[in-house]
């Protein structure tokens, strides 16, 4: 019989503290996934396939000195020992080629974390007959991705962390004949198909405005509404640095004038990074217990993220954050416009449900660009004219949602990563839509 | 080099299956990567990664299942996986690939230089070491960092028709980079990073020029921080090959694919304002615009001689004078549209399905020197080395930023301005060009981060070009 992740995991970790000499410390990480994926083009299945992977990532520290080493684990425990024993080598050797390391900051305390979270996925089959009922007729492209996810850390200071979840995400969109298209997405870990048709069935609803004669806009200024989706953008753009202390420190984030008190966003904006709750695992690829902390609150810049690394750099305090320095679970507080009431509010201006590709035109200055994509309307006096094609934008954040921020709704949506760049991410946003009062189209 | 295949082969001809294809790709990759950060060494990180995907191909319905597992049972495993899939699927599956051919060669491919010893990690870290300390003592250098990234790829495919087709590739990958700031604003100044990287050994260092940059780069980032803004109206904009790589990478390269064309990747990495019907037909740019997917260029990222679906490579004109001639689609899609395409077909690992891609994308050189180009501009821009880009989903508008610009007035090189950005309409733009640099301007670069695909994907992309001038585009500086 195969022994478990978190069994596999567990093994190894024997296996290097039976190994580790006088004065070594080491802390481990393991990340494992079995994964589905089924691509669709046309409601019709373009490719399929399953991933099964695990890793684990040693990191070890002698004498002020440490280094870093990851390598697949194969399932078979005599040879994953062997990877152990080979990385535990090549580290060996390399520590004395180092110079001590004056940022070295290990966190010693013995945490204990245990998440288990392990609901039933639907079979394949279902998912396939269940789009093949409901959408067959529709030009539905996406992706269906789902299995568990495993992600172990541990420290030979006794830490041990252990995160084992079933999740799925169903990320889809459906075009219209004339190519303009509604993005839609049904994720989390317990799958309930009358819902997965509820998702359908307003993206759907959508679809029928995409039919309506287009409006063409010429650059300019406009009022627009941001769904959350749309506003995940701006938000993954801040993630980006936006809050690392290390690049707040260095020129590098495009917060930094926030930081310094030299500008400041709407007192409507407190952004969080609110860990606990969301599907992260509750520690952080460093090894430390992640916090949940205030990072925006009312316009003005608070608490950044700081690392192990960039608390011993910056004389700062550590608080939880990864190694990269970035939000994984980014909360912006609600505001009170509701949900019924945004296209009446709007009047007349721009509906975006989504951004797309953005990048900043300048940082310091916090001015990004970008574009619409999927499912933006024009709409005038309260009502939908048309769909409008795709626009760039180009603007500073304290314009956005700065002292152009006019509300934010008071419904706000969880938006779970869909990114499976090497494995499936278990990021996620908690998202308001915003009602601005001019955003600067360019192009 | 190549110690798995004897092993490999034997498991391989061992597996049962009832599919009428089936395929192993088995890949084993090693990372070091090396940083030091304002005279701090970062602790130096290793990767050691090793899985096959086994693909199957049943009553015309193709599923795969990827697993580290390379043991017997293992394999034989993932292969029945693939097979259940496959039939799982089948009546729901949008290709039926009954009568798609399958690849049957066999041979070796090899990266120059790939046994060639790289010096060892301590030297590797005192070279970044030595440029991370040639950085001046100034307090606005306020951030630097030399790095250099190795990998070293070995992947083998063996099918049930008999093709075994094995590659042995090193990339490596060098980088310099300064930020300045006066507390207001910053301006980073880079050299290689996300920029650079080749096929071989050290001498990709060196012709980096990463060895005794330090001192430039940095004085350059000064200069930024001290520079104006960069005007905003329509100027002749001259590129240089390290912001034409982004240029043809994202207005060129991303358009052409295939698959998006066919509709796989609207719903993530997005569609392309080309239609099928416009191969052969479409004016894309100006008569001076000649684009070939080559994979000769031996240091280039993606020189190969077979992709992952096993199809032989060779230099093709896409574009040629202007014409659009052929899409970036491998067999699949080629069997799809009825197009004639390349050997585009690429994965980013074991656990990652083949789909079109990226791979070299070049410009053929032109016949002005730099000398030349600069002497035909009145009022203009030079731009160089890319850090902001943004385009549509279907390639079209795009805004691309640059972190070095210098004014061109009446043939002259003029005074350096910062944020230089610039937008257009790739339909357009190419177009636009007016002057395409010579063999002496031509650079072969490359990214290891082009990012697609549903699972996503990031793989490494060749592009090698000439120095090229656009005629009239809007250019615009930033708020600082």
């Amino acid at each position: 019989m195969r022994a478990t992740p978190q069994e596999q995991f567990q093994q190894l970790l024997q296996t290097l503290r039976a190994a580790l000499r006088d004065g070594e410390q080491f802390t481990l990480g393991f990340s494992a996934e079995q994964s589905q994926f089924i691509r669709f083009n046309h409601a019709k299945v373009r490719q399929a396939g399953v991933v099964s992977q695990a890793s684990a990532q040693l990191r070890l520290v002698d004498n002020g000195r440490q280094a870093e080493q990851q390598f697949t684990l194969c399932g078979d425990a005599e040879l994953d020992q062997q990877r152990l024993h080979d990385a535990l080598k090549q580290l060996r050797q390399t520590l004395p080629l180092l110079a001590v390391d004056p940022y070295l900051s290990l966190d010693d305390s013995a945490w204990q974390s245990h998440s288990l979270q392990q609901q039933a996925l639907p079979d394949p089959a279902e998912v396939l007959a269940l789009v093949e009922r409901e959408a067959a007729e529709l030009d539905l492209v996406g992706i269906y991705a789902a299995g568990p996810i495993c992600r172990g850390f541990a420290s030979s200071f006794g830490a041990f962390g252990w995160h084992e979840a079933v999740s799925f995400n169903f990320d889809w969109s459906l075009f219209h004949a004339n190519g303009e298209a509604v993005k839609a997405n049904y994720a989390g870990q317990s799958w309930d198909a009358a819902a997965f048709v509820e998702r359908l069935r307003l993206a759907r609803e959508q679809l029928a405005y995409l039919g309506l004669p287009g409006v063409l806009l010429k650059p300019g200024s406009y009022r627009a509404y941001l769904a959350p989706a749309a506003m995940d953008e701006i938000a993954g753009m801040l993630c980006w640095g936006g809050f690392s202390a290390q690049a707040l420190a260095t020129g590098n984030s495009a917060l930094q004038r926030l930081y310094s008190g030299d500008a400041q966003l709407s007192p409507l904006v407190s952004i969080s990074e609110q860990v606990s709750g969301s599907l992260s695992p509750a520690f952080s690829d460093e090894g430390s217990q992640r916090q949940d902390l205030q990072l925006i609150a009312e316009g003005r810049g608070l608490q950044r993220l700081v690392s192990a690394r960039s608390a011993a750099e910056f004389k700062l305090a550590a608080n939880g954050a990864d190694s990269y320095e970035s939000p994984c679970a980014l909360s912006l507080a609600p505001g009170e416009l509701a949900t019924a009431d945004i296209l009446q509010r709007l009047g007349t201006g721009l509906y975006i449900s989504n951004l797309w590709y953005l990048n900043y035109s300048d940082l310091p200055a916090a001015r990004m660009t970008g574009l619409t994509r999927f499912a933006t309307f024009w709409v005038k006096n309260g009502e939908i004219q048309g769909p409008v094609s795709t626009m760039r934008f180009d603007d500073t954040l304290y314009n956005l949602l700065g002292q152009q921020l006019e509300a934010l709704t008071a419904e706000r949506e969880l938006i779970l990563s869909t990114s499976t760049y090497g494995q499936r991410q278990t990021g996620s946003s908690h998202l308001p839509g915003a009602l601005v009062k001019a955003m600067t189209l360019t192009l | 080099m190549f110690d798995s295949s004897a092993l490999l082969r034997q498991r391989f001809a061992a597996l049962r299956s009832t599919a009428e294809v089936f395929s192993l790709r088995h890949v084993k990759q090693s990372y070091q990567g090396l940083a030091v950060r304002r005279n701090v060494a970062q602790p130096p990180f290793f990767n050691q990664d090793e899985g096959a995907m086994l693909t199957v191909r049943i009553n015309g319905v193709e599923a795969y299942a990827a697993t580290a597992d390379l043991s017997q049972s293992g394999l034989q495993r993932a292969l029945e996986q693939a097979e259940a899939l496959a039939r799982q699927i089948a009546r729901h599956s949008l290709l039926d690939l009954s009568t798609q051919a399958v690849p049957s060669e066999r041979h070796d491919h090899v990266s120059p230089n790939f046994i060639q010893p790289l010096p060892n990690l301590a030297d590797c870290l005192g070279l970044l070491a030595a440029e991370s300390a040639s950085v001046p003592t100034d307090n606005r250098l306020v951030d630097w960092q030399a790095s250099l990234g190795i990998s070293e790829v070995e992947q083998t495919y063996l099918n049930s028709a008999g093709a075994e087709l094995r590659h042995a590739q090193r990339f490596l990958f060098p980088g310099m980079g300064v930020t300045a700031s006066d507390g207001q604003d910053s301006q980073s100044r880079s050299l290689g990073r996300d920029n650079f990287g080749q096929q071989g050994g050290f001498e990709i260092i060196e012709r980096c020029g990463l060895i005794g940059a330090a001192t430039q780069v940095a004085d350059q980032a000064l200069q930024l921080l001290l520079a104006p803004n960069t005007p905003s109206g329509k100027r002749d904009l001259l590129l240089m090959p390290d912001q034409m790589m982004l240029q043809i990478h994202e207005s060129i390269g991303h358009p052409l694919e295939m698959d998006r064309i066919l509709g796989d990747e609207r719903n993530y990495a997005g569609t392309s304002f080309v239609k099928a019907s416009d191969f052969g037909q479409l004016q894309y740019g100006s008569n001076l615009l000649n684009v070939t997917f080559d994979p000769t260029i031996a240091e280039e990222l993606a020189s190969y001689s077979h992709d992952d679906d096993g199809t032989a490579a060779s230099k093709q004109f896409l574009i040629r004078q202007g014409r659009l001639l052929r899409p970036l689609g491998g067999a699949l899609s080629q069997f799809r549209s009825g197009l004639d395409g390349v050997a585009n077909s690429r994965a980013c690992s074991w656990n990652r399905a083949p789909i079109d891609r990226m791979a070299n994308l070049n410009i053929e050189p032109g016949e002005q020197s730099l000398a030349q180009l600069i002497g035909g501009i009145e009022q203009g821009i030079l731009m160089r080395t890319n850090r902001s880009w943004s385009i549509d989903d279907a390639r079209n508008k795009f805004q691309f930023g640059c972190e070095w610009g210098q004014l061109i007035e009446d043939g002259q090189l003029k005074g350096v301005v910062k944020n230089p950005n610039y937008r257009g309409i790739s339909a357009q733009f190419w177009r636009d060009l007016s002057a395409v640099g010579d063999r002496s301007t031509f650079e072969v670069l490359g990214t290891p981060n082009c990012g697609k695909g549903e699972p996503n994907q990031v793989v490494r992309v060749g592009h090698a070009s000439p120095a090229c001038v656009f005629s009239q585009i809007d250019v615009f500086g930033g708020d600082a």
